[in-house]
């Protein structure tokens, strides 16, 4: 190609512009001013989407129809379990974790053991997928840039292993570029979603291209498949096999989370734990998106090429490139290039953390070596071992490339490298969620897991490529069939990929469980459990407080972190410990148990948590805290916890109780204030008729010769004086039984109809008497109500004597009515009396409150009948009430509900 | 934050319905073209759309 | 000349005894029977002496006697206020807003014209 040279520049130049954005971001993030926001932290996962992605997908849909899109739709599956998510950054920043490695080992006792085992089998499980990058971006650097078809290579050294040390020296200087290896990487993470934005846009571009300028659009490509016999089996999920795509479809969800660079992206780089409202449906979004135009590509490839050798895994460079479009080809190069980028960085970055951390230093702490290294500065030593890591790495992914690459398509070897990191799905999870799992349980789940898949998907990738025999994949080992590495026991109709999950995950999660619960932990791992599992609960560290007891001086600790964090790094991080603790010179700080747990998640941010352990404890002198005391102290501390849930329940209950107390004593207060209200107001209504009786009893006792006029009519007062009181007192009494509920209450029906004219007739004499009309409308037919008679005969006799009592004598008219109204009987008492206004309406009902101002209705009432009358007629659930106006008359009204029919 | 977080509640139950609908046997239903394209093609992407837009609207609204 | 009595009383009965003995003692006696039209009367019959009851329709007997102690042309009025509220409090309200006596209701006849004839100077 003639653009060789051109496309050279293109690609430096885009690795520059990369460089420069990783500056900026490390630049606002060391001024505090992050550009993480939850979009740059939903793209970032996308670091997800690899060359397997953008040049596999296609290889794969042009065999595999839409099956390719498992990869796609677990991940998606996996972000709607966001709790998991959640719960584990959560655990990762309170204790500091570095790496999936870091996780798994912290959590079964900060073992470096495990530590080791986990880094060993990410670093082997990973290879292959690395010489997947390193396989598709030399055969599409090769197209672009070789004189078509012939590899192109320099001093004897081919495409693949250029690329590969490219990458290596691209990823040292991008990735390891901070002295500090301990922090959040912002501005990788900000180069990681401008990558992924680069090769979404310049997949569709591709896609939009073929499909609509190539081809008339996506019905065209699908029509004109499905006229191809061969064509139309992929726009069908027909010859699938269900247990493939199943298997698929957990083997991308566990992925999506535990390939190293995933967990580097999603939990060490986490920012904010908000982030993930955002990424829970953004980073599945893009997912979609990217997919979209996969299978069009593969058609269209197939259609296009006809019955040419074309490679289908790189359609994405070579349709552009066939329809004259070299400007897009180019583009696709480069998005190809970031999805490669992208991929090797991080993930190079995470395992080479992983190596440092958790394979080299634990051999380094206990070689001589260190001891008699006199530099007290070790960090630019942790520096260089991660250099040398990534340097390995991709030496690794490209033998693996030699070794086993050609034989297999792109996501032929991205699978191999997903079976190998479901392995740490079960111990990871279970340690989560699963407080009895233990060291030996993890170690023992897997390596049973991580046999069974090297045996059974890694071996083989081997023996494919004619690398090694592949007697024992055809006939057994040693022609022992039922050990046939795809075949095991004979279990065979399976693809490779389920054949593997299923014997692995058996081994893997049968060990486990099984050694789990036949060990018993440790303290230190019945501590970590109890803080992994509860981690939502220990948002104080109480418990770490606890665990730890034991001595140690400030001078070796502050060597110590000095060591490892760098001078300047460790006084740092000293002087904030400080200012939090209110001391104003580090070098006054106690070194207690919260100062050594300080130091120690220091350490781990540098080191790994379990070699932090190891170095913490070689200069602390540490009472060892046995089991029993560990199970001691969390047992307390769980009794503590719900002791104190119950002690903050009990005072909410105290304090609810409080609040209805001192109601209930409000209550009373206002009672009882009514009461002396009404004691009072009662005196007074009893003195008044007693002072009249007393003064005329005292002037009739005094002077003998008063006349018989006067006599009598002082006579007369007493005895109309000492009938009010009499009747006062009746009244007081039976209000007080009717409000204290004990009144007796017969119960029967009555026929308001009678009723009511029994009361007009025995007060048909007062009527009479003042030249009162007095006249009714009651119905013929009127159901009975459930009532007492007489009580209710003492409302009406009430109602009509207050009536008799207002109207003017001569033209007074009083009118009683009954009705049904709805589901009860009103009764009706109209007078024409001086009527009341709008306060008197409402007053008249209280207790000694009567009507009228004039002197000569006075001594009738008590100003007790209307209330009585109310509380009868509410005892039988209906109403009384007055509707009037001024000189406009009067009518009292009640109500007493009818029976409800029986249903 | 408590681990019963009613919209993280939501969520599973958005993911435990996209199990059946993106795995077998209810992906043999789809059969023959839908609006002119294959059905599965459409099917597959219209489920998958419509879980990320459930997801949208269950995690950005507002209180979480 | 006879001392000039206003009864203020809206109950008739107690009014009826009232104006009974005073007369009987040889006042000459006035009615009101609520607060406003005692203010009338105060300022046309001109007594020398109330005999205020305290709860009445419109007016109070305190308002009354509150009204009636701003007022400098009634200074040498005597004020005694009559109530059948007997508390504690009502009284020292009633003598703190300018009553010159109290009485409780029932009261002894006997008393009562006592009081009034001591405080007018005739015993």
């Amino acid at each position: 190609m003639t653009s060789g040279w051109w496309l050279a520049l293109v690609v430096v130049a885009y690795l520059g512009l990369l460089f420069a954005i990783a500056r900026y971001g490390d630049a606002r993030a060391d001024a505090g001013r992050s550009i993480i926001t939850p979009n740059v932290y939903a793209l970032s996962l996308a670091v997800y989407c690899t060359s397997w992605t953008f040049f596999g997908s296609v290889g794969r849909a042009t065999s595999g129809g839409l099956s390719f899109l498992t990869i796609y739709l677990g991940p998606t599956l996996m972000c709607l379990f966001v709790g998991v998510l959640i719960k584990m950054i959560r655990i990762s920043k309170a204790y500091r974790i570095t790496s999936i490695a870091d996780f798994i080992a912290s959590r079964y006792g900060k073992s470096q053991l495990l530590a080791g085992l986990v880094t060993v089998i990410a670093v082997i499980g990973v290879v292959p997928y690395i010489a997947l990058q390193l396989k598709a971006v030399a055969a599409g650097f090769d197209l672009l840039f070789g004189a078509g078809g012939h590899p192109f290579s320099w001093w004897g050294f081919d495409t693949t292993s250029l690329i590969a040390a490219a990458l290596a020296v691209f990823t040292i200087l991008f990735g390891t570029r901070h002295l500090d290896a301990t922090e959040r990487h912002e501005g990788l993470v900000t180069a990681i979603a401008f990558e992924s934005l680069v090769k979404l846009l310049a997949f569709m571009a591709v896609g939009v291209f073929v499909t609509f300028v190539m081809f008339d659009g996506l019905g065209d490509l699908f029509q004109r498949a499905a006229a191809s016999p061969e064509l139309a089996q992929l726009l069908t999920l027909e010859g699938q096999r269900p247990s493939t795509w199943i298997s698929l479809l957990l083997l991308s969800a566990l992925a999506v989370v535990f390939l190293p660079r995933q967990f580097q992206v999603i939990v060490v780089e986490n920012v904010d734990e908000s982030h993930l409202r955002r990424a829970v449906w953004l980073f599945p979004l893009y997912l979609l998106l990217i997919n979209i135009f996969v299978l069009p590509l593969a058609l269209g490839g197939l259609l296009h090429f006809g019955g040419q050798a074309a490679d289908p895994d790189i359609f994405v460079l070579t349709l552009p490139l066939a329809a004259g479009a070299e400007w897009l080809a180019m583009l696709a190069f480069i998005g190809g290039l970031s999805a490669a980028t992208g991929m090797v960085i991080v993930e190079t970055i995470a395992l080479s953390t992983m190596v440092c951390n958790d394979l080299v230093m634990p051999m380094l702490l206990r070689s001589t070596w260190l001891k008699a290294e006199k530099s007290p500065d070790l960090s630019h030593w942790l520096l260089l071992i991660r250099r040398l890591a990534i340097g390995l790495i991709l030496l690794l992914g490209y033998i693996y490339f030699r070794a086993a690459g050609e034989a297999y398509a792109l996501v032929g070897i991205g699978l191999i490298s997903f079976a190998a990191v479901a392995q740490f799905a079960p111990v990871l999870l279970g340690g989560m969620y699963w407080k009895l799992a233990t060291r030996q349980g993890a170690l023992a789940g897997l390596t049973a897991g991580f046999v069974v898949w090297a045996y059974t998907m890694l071996w083989p990738s081997f023996a494919r490529s004619g690398w090694i025999d592949a007697g024992f994949v055809e006939l057994g080992p040693f022609g022992i069939t039922w050990l046939k590495a795809q075949a095991l026991f004979g279990l065979g109709g399976l693809d490779e990929i389920t054949h593997c999950l299923w014997w692995s995950f058996l081994a893997n999660i049968g060990a486990y469980v099984g050694v789990s619960l036949a060990t018993r932990p440790d303290a230190l791992e019945v501590g970590q459990a109890e803080r992994f599992v509860d981690v939502f609960r220990y948002a104080r560290r109480l418990p770490d407080l606890q665990l730890w007891r034991g001595d140690a001086s400030l001078h070796e600790m502050h060597a110590l972190l000095e060591r490892f964090l760098g001078a300047a790094r460790a006084r740092d991080q000293l002087l904030t410990y400080a200012r939090r603790h209110g001391v104003a010179d580090w070098r006054n700080l106690a070194v207690d148990a919260e100062f050594v747990h300080f130091a120690e998640s220091a350490l781990a941010g540098a080191i790994g948590s379990a070699s932090a352990r190891v170095m913490v404890s070689s200069v602390a002198r540490e009472e060892h805290l046995g089991l029993d005391e560990v199970l001691n102290i969390l047992d307390e501390a769980s009794q503590v916890r719900a002791y104190s849930r119950e002690l903050e329940s009990k005072q909410q209950a105290l304090e609810a109780a409080t609040a209805e107390l001192r109601a209930a004593n409000d209550r009373l207060r206002e009672l009882d204030r009514l009461k002396d209200d009404f004691i009072s107001t009662v005196t007074h209504e009893l003195r008044t008729p007693l002072t009249s009786i007393r003064a005329m009893s005292e002037m009739l006792y005094d002077d003998p010769r008063i006349d018989l006029v006067s006599r009598s009519r002082f006579l007369g007062i007493i005895v109309s004086e000492t009938e009010r009181l009499s009747r006062l007192i009746n009244q007081i009494l039976d209000m007080a039984k009717l409000e204290s509920g004990r009144a007796e209450w017969t119960s029967s029906e009555v026929h308001v109809a009678d009723l009511v004219r029994e009361s007009m007739a025995t007060l048909e004499h007062l009527f009479r008497e003042k030249q009162v009309e007095l006249s009714s409308d009651i119905p013929d037919q009127l159901p009975p109500v459930l009532a007492d008679r007489d009580r209710l005969t003492q409302v009406l006799v009430n109602l009509l004597s207050n009536a008799v009592k207002f109207v003017p004598g001569g033209q007074g008219r009083v009118r009683v009515s009954v009705a049904i109204d709805g589901p009860a009987i009103r009764v009706a008492v109209a007078d024409n009396g001086p009527g009341l206004t709008a306060d008197e309406s409402a007053v008249i009902f209280e207790k000694f409150r009567q009507g009228g101002n004039t002197m000569t209705d006075k001594p009738q009432g008590t100003g007790l009948g209307l209330p009585i009358s109310r509380q009868i007629v509410e005892y039988f659930g209906g109403k009384l009430w007055v509707e009037s106006a001024p000189g406009a008359g009067a009518t009292f009204i009640f109500t007493v509900p009818l029976p409800v029919p029986d249903a | 934050m408590k681990n019963a977080n009613p919209a993280r509640q939501r969520l599973v139950a958005l993911g435990l319905l996209g199990i059946p609908l993106l795995s077998y046997p209810v992906l043999g239903l789809p059969q023959g073209d839908w609006l002119g394209l294959p059905a599965i093609f459409v099917y597959l992407f219209g489920v998958w759309g419509g879980l990320i837009a459930g997801a949208a609207w269950l995690a950005e609204r507002q209180g979480r | 000349m006879s001392k000039k009595i206003l009864i203020v009383d809206d109950e008739p009965n107690i009014v009826i005894s009232l104006e009974f003995l005073m007369k009987k003692e040889g006042f000459e006696v006035a009615v009101a029977t609520d607060g406003d039209e005692a203010l009338a009367q105060v300022a046309s019959f001109r007594p020398d002496l109330l005999l205020l009851d305290v709860m009445m329709p419109k007016k109070s007997g305190y308002e009354v006697c509150e009204a009636l102690r701003v007022d400098p042309s009634q200074a040498g009025l005597l004020i005694v206020m009559l109530t059948a509220k007997g508390r504690d409090t009502e009284v020292a309200k009633g003598l703190a807003i300018g009553a010159d006596a109290y009485v409780t209701k029932p009261f002894s006849t006997k008393d009562l014209v006592l009081k009034v004839k001591d405080m007018l100077g005739l015993a």
